[in-house]
């Protein structure tokens, strides 16, 4: 994974955060958490999930991730950074080109 | 439909697996206590339970589409219009299009027709989650009273 892709990944989900969450987009950053920094709650995820969804043709396994989160397997961390979770929706881009 | 009993869908009468499709019957009663005061002497069903209508005619399609194994629960509801009115003893015809399956949630997209001519539309959306105690077997049993075990086969 390329720097540049990550930071166009960035950029787009920042933009889908801005619009669908309301969230002024200069206080978006990488380092930021989606939930502690941001606010937004798990209703306001499903919706930017559906939009991160359909903008990069990926489905997000976001019930994996809560039950993961939830039993202590995986720190939020790792889903709910913005840096994280676009390393990961990358990672599924990869996969799904792959599987083509 | 039982207005009062927020019972909207009285038949479905197609289901589309592949398509991700459903289509449903509902039949305003005649009376109804709703319509008491929406309006006095102008009775006319409220857009808020078109928009039930849909949620349950989407519902349905959900729940056949995971197998019985989640229950889908409204949490928004997009670009809904309401484009004409209707009243007791109308029979109405619901469509109801699966737009994406998320994970946790699902997207459809609704429509009511009514004499042929559109009455009212939205897109839809639902958290989808395990049931919750004690729901299961009903939604099992309505689903069947309203024939969509017939059209979409029993879950395991």
């Amino acid at each position: 994974m390329s720097d540049q892709t990550h930071t166009a990944t960035f950029d787009r989900v920042a933009d889908i955060i801005s619009d669908t969450a309301d969230i002024p987009r200069d206080t978006i950053t990488p380092e930021s958490h989606a939930i502690d920094d941001l606010g937004i709650d798990s209703l306001a995820f499903l919706d930017i999930a559906f939009a991160v969804d359909k903008a990069f043709g990926i489905k997000l396994p976001l019930e994996r991730w809560t039950q993961e989160v939830n039993e202590g397997k995986v720190p939020a961390e790792e889903y709910f950074v913005l840096k994280n979770l676009c390393a990961r929706i990358d990672a599924l881009v990869a996969e799904k080109a792959a599987k083509a | 439909m039982r207005l009062e009993y927020f019972e909207m869908i009285d038949a479905v009468t197609r289901f589309d697996r592949e398509a991700g499709r459903i289509e449903a019957l509902a039949r305003v009663p005649m009376e109804s206590p709703v319509f008491e005061g929406h309006f006095p002497d102008h009775p006319l069903v409220p857009g808020v339970l078109l928009t039930e209508t849909m949620a349950q005619a989407s519902g349905y399609l959900v729940l056949a589409h995971l197998g019985f194994r989640q229950m889908p629960f409204l949490m928004g509801v997009d670009k809904a219009r309401f484009r004409s009115f209707v009243g007791p003893g109308a029979e109405l015809r619901i469509e109801a299009s699966l737009e994406h399956d998320g994970s946790g949630y699902a997207v459809t997209k609704a429509a009511i027709r009514h004499d042929g001519k559109p009455l009212a539309d939205a897109e839809l959306r639902f958290r989808t989650m395990p049931f919750p105690a004690g729901l299961d077997a009903p939604m099992r049993e309505r689903a069947r009273r309203i024939g969509l075990f017939d059209l979409a086969g029993e879950p395991a």
